[in-house]
């Protein structure tokens, strides 16, 4: 881990725990477009860590850029002393990196039970043998994996609905079932895409409770959000981007008096 | 929504009870309705009906399970064929290789599964990045180029004459015993040749055996990821799943059931030729998976009956039909071929026979849109798809 520590970003702030993920210089260009600019930072091992800043500033950009579905220009992508830039995207769920969209994206014609299932998939050991002939070790494992689905599922807090389809689910409900499949795949670090985005103040303070739910697993959560609300309450660091630049780093507090966030936000005064 | 489940789950119990039912009886009425050779032939049908049967619940798992359209799928169903015209008759013996190979059956049956699979990763392992109409696209071109390679490399298959004389299967040896022939022999004076009973029940435990297998794919991990992938690969991929290879076991599982079913077909026509296989089979098969239900395989089984019951008896004895109905109600006169081109009602409606076909499968898609037997998900996309 301690050469791990040596080329990551400047230590002023490193109180925290061994960091968990770690981006060194990580750029994303499509064509002539510099979506990602140079971008490091540290997620800390046990934290919530939150990205912001205004539309397209980058930041799902970044997201697909850790989970594998772009793979980054420049930089590298160090998951628990692993780099993960340009690993595909199976691999890395694999490895323990989890996500929900911003657009939600279920598999609508599958019950929520089954959605949560799809998501132990990677965690399952059956054989195409074990399948076709149904085999004791299978069944076990069946069961095993559907008991587990269902405890995800009254985790987020939508047990009765296990037999739907997860298109005619609520909203809200849908996006809990985001999180519960993600949290299926057995993460240690879960990226959440604007896990708030459309919800009422009561979801809001629901999902802020769940996220400190989930954190007390042991799972780091990186997040990001436009509701100030929600990021100044539930995560303990703040990087913010504008232009596909990190503009600013800190904490909420530290965030909030930062004279160029507040430019990025509301404009530069005269 | 879990008694709409149940629903499903109910009849497709019902629908299974039935074809089991129908099918312990099916020999026995076919004797009953029309006796001695003609129920002969019955059965024969209805073994002939069971390779479509295969096919469908094969093509079933690319198109309805996996999401994936393939336009070629007779190519597998020719690969299996082929590996058995060429691995268990005299063929050979005219080949470059000069040496006939008669392998028997029930080991040609795993053979060809393999040859069949095999093919379907290689077909697929290229192709699979492809998406939707590029993918067909492809998929239209291998079910082309498949039966022309039959029919070019003459050397070894005849070309158009077609492999001919294939071995009939014989019971494996553990029914028969070793003592073939002798008094001890538990089955005596058994043969596949010309029997219509023994491929009937050989086809009925094949089916079984095939049904069984799928359902247990379908309600396993690998079921639940061609659904996911089927919904949305990439939530699928950042989901873990290895979309390449879930979509590969598809097609090469889709490819191995069409496998087994070519070893029948040509362990029961005796013949293979390379015409067999043409574009209109892979068309009739998906025709029986989309009618029936796709995703759904009772309804998928359904499918292939009914549309198998429709192109080889209603059609192929619509015209003499239609030529009796006409004498019997007194139109006689429309059977008389009669000036301005009327070649005599017998002989229009054999011309407009494919029409017919048409018609019939219009009708039943406006009728039954979501297919006879449809799966939860078809039935709900269609009823509630339009809405959103």
């Amino acid at each position: 881990m301690a050469d791990q520590m040596e080329n990551a970003a400047p230590a002023d702030r490193m109180e925290d725990a061994a960091p968990i993920l770690q981006l060194d210089h990580v750029s994303k260009r499509f064509g002539g477009l510099l979506a990602v600019d140079d971008v490091s930072f540290n997620v800390a091992k046990g934290e919530v860590f939150a990205l912001i800043g205004p539309n397209g500033a980058g930041k799902t950009t970044l997201f697909n850029c850790i989970t594998g579905i772009f793979s980054p220009t420049e930089g590298r992508l160090v998951f628990e002393g692993r780099d993960v830039a340009g690993h595909k995207p199976h691999d890395v769920a694999e490895l323990g990196i989890a996500r929900t969209f911003q657009n939600i994206r279920l598999f609508g014609y599958m019950s929520a039970l089954d959605n949560v299932r799809v998501g132990q998939h990677v965690r399952m050991r059956a054989k195409l043998w074990d399948a076709l002939l149904k085999t004791p070790k299978e069944r076990r494992e069946e069961l095993r994996v559907t008991e587990r689905a269902r405890e995800l599922l009254d985790f987020v807090g939508i047990g009765r609905h296990g037999d739907s389809y997860a298109r005619n689910l609520a909203y809200g409900q849908q996006r809990r079932l985001e999180i519960a499949r993600a949290l299926a795949t057995e993460p240690r670090l879960l990226l959440l895409d604007e896990p708030a985005a459309g919800f009422t103040p009561q979801e809001k303070v629901e999902l802020m409770q769940l996220v400190e739910k989930i954190l007390g697993q042991g799972i780091t959560v990186f997040l990001i959000e436009h509701d100030m609300k929600v990021v100044m309450g539930a995560s303990r660091r703040i990087a913010v981007l504008d232009h596909g630049e990190k503009i600013a780093e800190g904490t909420p507090d530290e965030i909030r008096n930062n004279r160029k966030v507040i430019e990025a936000y509301l404009g530069k005064s005269a | 929504m879990i008694r709409l489940r149940n629903v499903t789950r109910d009849r497709n119990q019902l629908v299974y009870l039935i074809l089991i039912v129908g099918v312990l009886l099916f020999p026995v009425l076919a004797g009953f309705v029309s006796p001695g050779d003609s129920g002969n032939y019955l059965l024969g049908q209805a073994a002939d009906a069971g390779v479509y049967v295969l096919l469908a619940i094969g093509l079933n798992v690319v198109v309805g399970f996996a999401g994936l359209l393939d336009l070629g799928y007779a190519a597998f169903f020719a690969i299996g064929a082929y590996t058995y015209a060429l691995l268990a008759s005299g063929q050979l013996n005219s080949s470059p290789l000069h040496h006939a190979i008669h392998l028997p059956f029930w080991i040609l049956l795993f053979v060809a599964v393999i040859v069949a699979a095999t093919a379907g990763v290689i077909l697929g392992a290229p192709t699979l990045r492809l998406r939707g109409d590029y993918l067909a696209i492809v998929t239209l071109g291998f079910g082309e180029i498949v039966p022309k390679l039959f029919l070019n490399l003459s050397q070894w298959t005849s070309g158009v004459n077609g492999v001919s004389a294939l071995d009939y299967p014989s019971l494996p040896i553990w029914i028969e015993g070793p003592w073939v022939g002798s008094s001890l022999s538990i089955v005596r004076g058994f043969s596949f040749a010309f029997n219509s009973m023994a491929y009937y029940w050989l086809m009925a435990i094949l089916v079984l055996i095939v049904v069984i297998l799928v359902s247990n794919l379908q309600r396993s991990r690998l079921g639940r990821a061609w659904g996911a992938v089927r919904e949305d690969e990439l939530a699928a991929d950042a989901m873990g799943i290895n979309t390449v290879t879930t979509k590969l076991l598809a097609f090469s599982i889709g490819a191995a059931t069409s496998g087994f079913a070519g070893v029948f077909y040509g362990s029961k026509l005796s013949l293979v030729s390379p015409e067999n296989f043409s574009f209109v089979v892979s068309v009739t098969i998906l025709v029986m998976v989309v009618l029936g239900g796709m995703g759904n395989i009772p309804g998928v089984i359904v499918g292939a009956l009914a549309i198998y019951y429709v192109l080889f008896n209603v059609l192929t004895n619509l015209p003499a039909n239609a030529k009796g109905i006409a004498n019997a109600v007194g139109l006689g006169f429309l059977n008389r071929p009669a000036a301005g081109g009327w070649p005599g009602l017998e002989q229009e409606v054999q011309r407009l026979n494919f029409l017919i076909f048409g018609l019939i499968l219009i009708s039943i898609m406006l009728l039954r849109p979501q297919g006879l037997l449809p799966s939860r998900v078809r039935k709900e996309e269609l009823e509630k798809g339009v809405a959103e």
